[in-house]
């Protein structure tokens, strides 16, 4: 408990807190999916913000060496990362601040809860933070005693209603005006009973709320952006200012940053800080930026403390192929642009992390084999999208057939009787490696025709296929396949015999086949 | 020019119209179409459903049916196919410690083009009306499938040959980028979001007005097409490859008669 170094553990150690989903993905999609105010709310806010971005990010010509920039900064910061973690803590502690280094979420809250208790007192005011959210920090603290306020608005909202988070960046994306006036009228003391739902009378209600805690709040936890190892300099950037209160108006302040959110030097400031605003909000630069390095005397916080994360960070580091979801800044773009997020929400996930990042950094962070975390690389079509919206160019799609990869691996040594997608891979393994075996299986064209009737259409397979026809038909297989076709005009070649349906072909035109 | 087809499995098995358009199509271009007949799949099944193991022998397959000089160039009516033959097997190779394997996939994969890449980038064809005589007298609207538009950059190549066809009314498709929620196993592993994406890109197409909707992967076109059929919508499918090999004189057919609206593929 005090600024000892206790360096990178030489074994990947795994997250605990909210990291892990505790039903499968699919499970979770189906009952979100029910919730058709869910889906509308999520729809229009996704929607508006992509829109957003892209407009914003076509203004620029070097947007693309932008996120190269972007991505070979963040690269070189993870092959480097003990040896800046290092520098960034011994920079930041010659400038008044005190380090202090968490393996888990167990330690990390516990650290943060004696630094508050060591103060006296009870209440802490809180800048939204994504690590703090991931190990649970709010829910220890209330069992301590600690009360802890969420002053960014959107969080406001989300904690006032007992509620998670759904979206890493506007954390109450699942609620529209309506339902944050009622909560607001139901969980505020004093509040104007005549509030109505403009979100100008919105803010002006959070903001009087807030304002009695800014003035009284003698400590305050934050998260952080980005941390600069060559100055030991903080930043968080942020859209409302309640951030910058927190950060400069009480005695202590208590900052808890993942290990991963590190820069090597001031300089690589300047591509992010073009990089995240566009890709988040879709705005050109966030409204308010906070840089603090260490403390100074008769301005800010006096004592000043920062909580380096790792709680799964080295076990991410640790996978050659998965390592760069490290990479992410939060920005939320990937998400935004998810056909799978838009239409489950962050719950669905199951953990601070939701949509396509989180369906990669979690399972990293736990470890497959973690509770229900191995259906989560599954949650995606690999459409692209988000690799094509990520501003530091984390190949998202690649990393979540690697971790399908592990997944299958895994369940392989652990499953003695194999899953009908095992039976189903190992029978198309059979058929797609030797153009004789698919041709043998092409013979049978003809009888699924056959069963497919006179609509010429398959409503209802079995097993596994039957997730396929729950929703959508099968045409009728063709009286002959193509290979068979061929062989026909072109004569038989290796293996590959005109079959039984060519010679009852139905004629050219029949199958609706050109000549 | 030799052109070595790749039909893709689910093109030869269960789309065999839309290889025979693509042989149609280059023939008509004055080159000569091989089918090397070893081929099967491409792997992109077993590898985006994470069984890199099983994924090895289908990959070799590919690449001992397609290693040879014997043709200039590989064809393959498929976005989502060629995008796994040059990005995917690789990869898979070098998962399962097949140096050797993976050197000839790359040569493979190098040689290998989607259709509309070909017909653009190298035949030079810019008029499908003049260039292959192709005529289709349909309203046609066109979703880009995710593979080809992010992973082969094809742009707007499938669409300008539509376009170019004689007789042809295009009409754009709202939220055309969206994916269409095939995803292979996708659509069984998460067969609800699978679905919702599905109900959302047909009543996309249906909006339109499009007797049918092409486009340049027969898996997503059956996934889409599986959709619009189950609710009873007269919209149908088609590749872009057979609607480039419609001429006057061979007037592509769907569902057995002409009439397209109204029928069922
Ligand atoms: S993965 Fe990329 S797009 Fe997604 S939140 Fe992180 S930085 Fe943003």
């Amino acid at each position: 408990m005090s600024g000892t170094f206790l360096g990178m553990p030489a074994l990947p150690v795994y997250g605990h807190g909210n990291l892990n989903a505790t039903e499968p993905f699919p499970k979770a999609a189906h009952r979100e999916l029910g919730n058709a105010q869910l889906r509308a709310n999520l729809g229009h806010a996704t929607r508006t913000i992509r829109d957003k971005r892209l407009h914003v990010v076509s203004e620029l010509p070097d947007w693309e060496d932008m996120r190269d920039a972007g991505s070979a900064i963040k690269n070189a910061t993870m092959a480097n990362l003990p040896a800046l973690l290092e520098q960034f803590e011994a920079n930041f502690t010659a400038r008044g601040g005190i380090i202090h280094w968490a393996r888990d979420a167990q330690e990390a809250n516990q650290v943060v809860t004696e630094l508050i208790q060591a103060t006296g007192e009870t209440e802490v005011v809180k800048v939204k933070s994504m690590a703090t959210q991931e190990i649970g920090l709010n829910e220890y603290l209330q069992e301590q005693g600690i009360a802890a306020f969420e002053t960014d608005l959107a969080e406001l909202i989300v904690q006032l209603d007992r509620d998670l988070p759904s979206h890493i960046l506007v954390p109450a994306i699942h609620k529209n005006r309506s339902q944050i006036r009622e909560i607001f009228l139901r969980e505020m003391e004093d509040v104007d009973p005549e509030l109505t739902n403009e979100p100008a009378r919105l803010a002006e209600a959070a903001r009087r709320h807030l304002r009695r805690k800014f003035l009284t709040a003698k400590v305050a936890v934050s998260g952080a952006n980005f941390g600069l190892a060559d100055t030991g300099t903080l930043a968080v950037v942020e859209s409302e200012g309640n951030g910058r209160m927190c950060l400069t108006l009480p005695e202590t302040l208590i900052t808890v940053m993942g290990i991963e959110k590190l820069l090597p030097s001031w300089r690589d400031l300047e591509v992010f800080m073009q990089l995240l605003p566009r890709s988040s909000t879709g705005e050109r630069m966030n409204p308010y930026t906070s840089l603090w390095t260490g403390t100074t005397p008769g301005d800010g916080p006096q004592n000043v403390h920062l909580v380096l994360l790792d709680n799964g960070r080295t076990a991410a580091l640790a996978d050659e192929l998965g390592r760069t979801a490290l990479n992410c800044i939060r920005c939320s773009a990937c998400m935004n642009v998810c056909p799978v997020y838009e239409r489950t929400g962050g719950h669905a996930y199951g953990s601070t992390y939701p949509g396509p990042i989180g369906a990669i950094l979690s399972p990293l962070m736990t470890g497959i084999k973690s509770e229900e975390n191995n259906s989560l690389p599954y949650a995606s079509s690999l459409c692209g999208a988000c690799f094509d919206a990520c501003p530091v160019k984390i190949n998202i799609p690649e990393i979540l057939v690697h971790l399908r990869g592990v997944d299958v691996d895994s369940q392989r040594s652990k499953v003695k009787v194999p899953s009908q997608m095992d039976l189903m891979m190992k029978g198309a393994e059979w058929a797609f490696s030797d153009g004789a075996h698919l041709n043998l299986l092409e013979k049978g064209l003809p009888v699924g025709r056959l069963a497919a009737g006179r609509d010429k259409v398959i409503k209802k397979l079995p097993g596994l296929a039957g997730k396929w026809t729950q929703s959508r038909d099968i045409p009728a297989p063709p009286g002959q396949s193509f290979r068979q076709w061929w062989a026909k005009e072109h004569g038989a070649a290796d293996g590959v015999e005109p079959s039984v349906g060519d010679q009852q072909s139905e004629g050219k035109q029949s199958e609706g086949e050109q000549a | 020019m030799k052109i070595a087809l790749f039909a893709t499995c689910i093109v030869d098995a269960m789309y065999p119209r839309t290889a025979r358009a693509t042989v149609s199509i280059l023939e008509r271009l004055g080159h000569e179409v091989v089918f090397p007949p070893g081929q099967a799949c491409c792997g992109q099944m077993h590898v985006n459903s994470g069984y890199f193991k099983e994924a090895h022998p289908v990959v070799a397959n590919h690449v001992k049916a397609f290693d040879t000089d014997d043709y200039d160039v590989a064809v393959a009516p498929s976005a989502s196919c060629v995008a796994s033959v040059k990005h995917q097997h690789e990869l898979v190779a070098r998962r399962c410690g097949d140096a050797a394997l993976e050197a000839r996939a790359a040569v493979v994969g190098a040689k290998t083009y989607e259709l509309s890449q070909l017909l653009t980038d190298v035949l030079g064809v810019t008029n499908a009306a003049e260039q292959l005589g192709s005529h289709f007298p349909h309203t046609v609207t066109y979703h880009p499938s995710c593979h080809g538009m992010r992973l082969l950059r094809l742009g707007d190549r499938q669409l300008n040959l539509l376009a170019s066809v004689d007789g042809i009314e295009m009409v754009e498709l709202p939220e055309a980028d969206q994916c269409c929620g095939f995803g292979g196993t996708f659509s069984m592993k998460n067969a609800d979001v699978s679905s919702a994406m599905m109900e959302d890109k047909a009543a996309n197409i249906c909006g339109t007005g499009a007797e049918l909707c092409s486009g340049g992967d027969a898996s997503c076109l059956m996934h889409i097409g599986g959709g619009l059929s189950r609710q009873g919508s007269a919209v149908g499918t088609l590749h872009f490859a057979e609607i480039l090999a419609s001429t006057l004189d061979n007037p592509v057919t769907v569902a057995g008669d002409v009439q397209l609206a109204g029928g069922r593929r």
